[in-house]
């Protein structure tokens, strides 16, 4: 019977344990003027050494907080505008700049080193977001499955439809940029080219993990377990890189490709939120990130090209990333007046 | 005791407050509260639109024949666990709990090997309603099992035999003598059970084919893709109404169910299967335990390794990518899941222990309606939650970003476990043990300390157990706010997945694996705790 006798004692002395603990907790974190801190969605990832450089060269901190996949993350930023939880907000993409520019969320700076960016990653004027990366969301294929056929038909006919499986664009961010390729490519028979893949059998999922791993092919390349049977399927440009690079045993030439022809482009923003108590220590984040240390790093962390014209290619890029010359884009306005519409509309006719 | 009594209300009322109603109603006003007064029009958008009523509909029936499957599957490997001693049977016991904690994009993929277009067994459910229910069952059944199978392993099998004895065959004798003392045990089970897929998510998301959404997703869709805060709040508002119908309903049911029940020491009612059907019985249980659960998951550990080289993904764990911010070697993961699942397993046991003791003890509306609010956290959506406490909980300490807010919201889900896998069996301690000991001179708190604790203390074992693993596997709320560097299993599982590539898949896998004895153990654990301390009543 003792233990039952103990337990009033072990609570009080845990509950003292908690509450000091929480103390120390808030008293820890929110950060003085010597800490940025950085709200940004899940696949953010750069290297330690990067960040500690930026610290030994200003003697800021960076917190980085995790806000989900980039839609929860925004809406984070927006339900708390009147009092962000952070300094810095990276991974609005165009396809939700248009949506965090009328929010109002960001104040505007011009960043250092903004006039050595790619001019088409220039897309808010007012320089309330820096453009940071970009990459391109494309249809990737199984290579030996389509060994006579021109790959751009994969994209352009939609009689391909049953060898496709493609994601959902209300609940995922390449299913989506998908979705505007079509509507870049076809604009007035964007409609018309997805009822055809209806009929010819696309198979639609909620996430690219599904699509990917559950159903692509040429998964098994990438999970060494037999993935689906779609040949075809909406991914990111940088996939035959990652083929090779994460590669249980060496390989020369990755098994799949892309169609570059249905690449559409995300270019990723970083901003300063409006509120901040830290304003100095932001600006610095924003120059570091268009750095030359900070936009190298991003390949082979992101697996997404730097924003910045000047600065290096891992050579695993140079040799394996295609560099996709005349990408699909839409204008972030005309993406914010109709989004809602046309993902209703996909609904419907792919859906329903 | 007056003073104790405030206390014992006083706490979990105030956690509620601060953490559950304050944050749910500024999301829902931030949503509704249009030009400085209410705005009713998202409520009839919401009923006018076909879609959406056929959304709640389906959430509704999907719940209710996905609770009814559970119970029924679980049904049988509670009897064998309650009747029988075996070799492994606590092994067994807690891989059964290993589902609950796993993330659904894992166990989606484990599925769709099994029960996709390329399956071993033969059998195609994809994208089909079949394999909604399988996956809600796979992660379920351990609640009824534990819950039901707790109290079957007390019940004196005697009272059976004595109605076989006067001529009832063995259906007729479960059926007027041990089902209705179990009642109370199903029936809890069966609410937390439709509660949790009610609310469902992921497995409706990536196993349902997009054919199928519950009100959880459409109010995901509605808040962060088209940011339309006024319909997500009419949804949540009409999942509550939903939620609130069903515990009404179920209330109304329980009272007067509860009995005193002698109850005996387990080991007096368990024994080794002895004849043949009895063997038999066993073998069977294990067999179909081992298919509905235990395969899911061995598909998932034969993943992990690589037929080449046998350890490479857990050796890859430690270095490939270390030198980045997204790295998370699986020390760290497994420290981070460890003290966040303990310190939200302590704040469940504090405010649900004395919510449930309050409840328990009390009769009359005032305690059904303090009672029917507990288990309200359960079925409200995580999105709502999620977003709420972002928007309420800055003053007076900045809790938004702060890593105690993950532990707070697992305990914020666990809590109605608490509540409800207690309150029967506080209820069912006899008055006239206390009676007794009050005639026999013993205090208030020390007829509390000698009968009360005790018994409570084997529905504090097992409800420890769930809210552990319910913070393991991630539940709720922690998936919408905004978290500060603490990747747990589940998150580094989440981000090794992020990343197409042999090596990352490998790893992910390694990592699910790794997940899965941390929460064996833990329960295998926690089950030896119960055990020792609390002895045979």
């Amino acid at each position: 019977m003792f233990a039952t006798r103990s337990v009033p004692r072990v609570g009080a002395r845990l509950i003292g344990a908690v509450v000091g603990f929480g103390l120390l907790a808030s008293a820890c974190s929110g950060g003085g003027p010597d800490t940025v801190t950085l709200l940004t969605h899940s696949s953010f990832s750069i290297s330690q050494s990067t960040l500690d450089s930026f610290t030994e060269q200003t003697g800021i901190q960076v917190e980085i907080l995790d806000g989900g996949d980039a839609g929860a993350m925004l809406a984070q930023a927006i339900l708390t505008k009147d009092n962000p939880i952070a300094d810095v907000i990276f991974g609005v993409d165009n396809t939700l700049l248009s949506r965090a520019v009328t929010e109002e969320i960001t104040l505007p700076y011009t960043a250092k080193a903004l006039d050595g960016v790619h001019p088409f990653t220039l897309l808010d004027e007012t320089n309330h977001f820096t453009p940071i990366d970009y990459g391109d969301v494309c249809l990737l294929y199984v290579q030996s499955d389509f060994e006579d056929v021109d790959p751009s038909g994969l994209f352009f006919n939609p009689s391909f439809g049953d060898q496709l499986v493609v994601e959902d664009p209300s609940t995922s961010s390449p299913g989506l940029a998908f979705l505007y390729a079509t509507i870049a490519a076809f604009p007035e028979a964007w409609q018309d080219y997805w009822t055809a893949l209806r009929e010819a059998g696309v198979l639609v999922v909620a996430g690219w993990e599904e699509a990917f791993y559950g159903e692509f092919s040429g998964a098994e390349a990438f999970s060494e377990v037999p993935g689906g049977d779609r040949p075809v399927v909406v991914s990111y440009a940088s996939s035959p890189v990652l083929e090779v690079l994460f590669a249980t045993e060496p390989i020369s030439e990755p098994t799949t490709a892309i169609v570059e022809e249905s690449c559409f482009r995300q270019v990723e923003f970083a901003g300063i939120l409006d509120g901040t108590d830290n304003r100095e220590a932001a600006e610095q984040f924003i120059d570091f990130m268009l750095s030359p240390e900070f936009q190298e790093d991003i390949p082979l962390n992101m697996f997404v090209f730097p924003a910045l014209r000047s600065a290096a290619l891992p050579p695993v890029f140079v040799e394996h990333a295609e560099v996709v010359e005349n990408p699909l884009g839409l204008d972030p306005e005309v993406i914010a007046a109709n989004r809602d519409q046309w993902i209703e509309e996909w609904t419907e006719i792919v859906l329903r | 005791m007056k003073i104790g009594r405030g206390l014992l209300i006083g706490i979990p009322v105030g956690f509620l407050t601060v953490f559950y109603l304050y944050p749910v109603a500024s999301i829902l006003l931030a949503g509704l509260v249009e030009g400085g007064g209410l705005d009713f029009t998202p409520f009839g958008d919401v009923l006018t639109s076909a879609s959406l009523r056929g959304v709640a509909w389906f959430t509704l029936w999907q719940a209710a024949a996905s609770t009814a499957l559970t119970v029924l599957a679980a049904m049988p490997i509670a009897y064998v666990f309650a009747r029988f001693e075996f070799p492994g049977k606590r092994l067994l016991s807690a891989l059964l709990t290993v589902p609950f904690v796993m993330p659904t994009v894992v166990v989606g993929s484990a599925f769709l090997a099994l029960l996709g277009s390329s399956s071993p067994l033969g059998i195609n459910l994809n994208r089909t309603i079949w394999i909604i229910f399988a996956a809600h069952v796979f992660y379920n059944v351990a609640v009824v099992v534990r819950t039901v199978g707790g109290l079957w392993s007390h019940l004196d099998p005697r009272m059976e035999e004595a109605a076989r004895s006067l001529g009832a065959n063995r259906w007729q004798a479960f059926r007027t003598v041990t089902l209705p003392l179990l009642r109370p045990a199903i029936v809890a089970a069966g609410s937390i059970v439709f509660l949790f897929t009610f609310t469902s998510f992921g497995v409706i998301l990536i196993l349902g084919g997009l054919t199928y959404a519950t009100l959880e997703v459409e109010i995901y869709r509605q808040t962060t893709v088209f940011l339309n805060l006024p319909i997500a709040a009419a949804l949540a508002v009409f999942q509550l109404v939903g939620v609130t119908a069903v515990l009404w309903v179920y209330s109304r049911y329980q009272r007067h169910r509860e009995v005193g029940l002698s109850l005996l020491p387990r080991l007096a009612v368990a024994r080794r299967p002895s004849t043949p059907r009895q063997r038999l019985a066993v073998a069977g249980m294990i067999a179909y335990l081992g298919a509905i659960v235990v395969l899911p998951l061995a598909v998932l550990v034969a993943r992990s390794l690589d037929t080449g080289n046998l350890w490479r993904f857990y050796r890859a764990l430690t270095e490939t990518g270390s030198g980045s911010t997204a790295f998370v070697s699986p020390a760290e993961a497994i420290g981070n899941s460890l003290w966040i699942a303990g310190l939200a397993t302590l704040i469940a046991l504090i405010v649900g222990m004395s919510a449930a003791a309050v409840v328990a003890y009390s009769s009359g509306p005032a305690a059904r309606t303090f009672d029917l609010f507990l288990m309200l956290p359960l079925g409200t959506s995580a999105v709502t939650i999620g977003f709420g406490m972002l928007v309420a909980l800055d003053w007076p300490i900045d809790l938004r970003a702060n890593v105690l807010l993950i532990p707070l919201a697992h305990a914020l889900v666990a809590i109605p476990f608490v509540v409800r896998l207690s309150v029967p069996v506080m209820r069912s301690v006899q008055p006239r043990l206390r009676e007794a000991a009050a005639v026999l001179g013993a205090s208030p708190l020390r007829i509390w300390r000698e009968i009360d604790l005790p018994i409570a203390a084997r529905a504090l074992a097992v409800s420890a157990g769930f809210a552990f693993a319910i913070s393991l596997g991630e539940f709720g709320a922690t998936s919408f706010i905004a978290r500060p560097d603490t990747p747990t299993l589940p998150i580094a599982i989440f981000r090794l997945l992020g990343r197409p590539g042999a090596l990352n898949f490998g790893q992910a896998m390694a990592m699910s694996t790794i997940l899965m004895a941390v929460t064996a153990a833990v329960v295998l654990l926690v089950d030896r705790l119960r055990i020792r301390d609390i002895g045979e009543f």
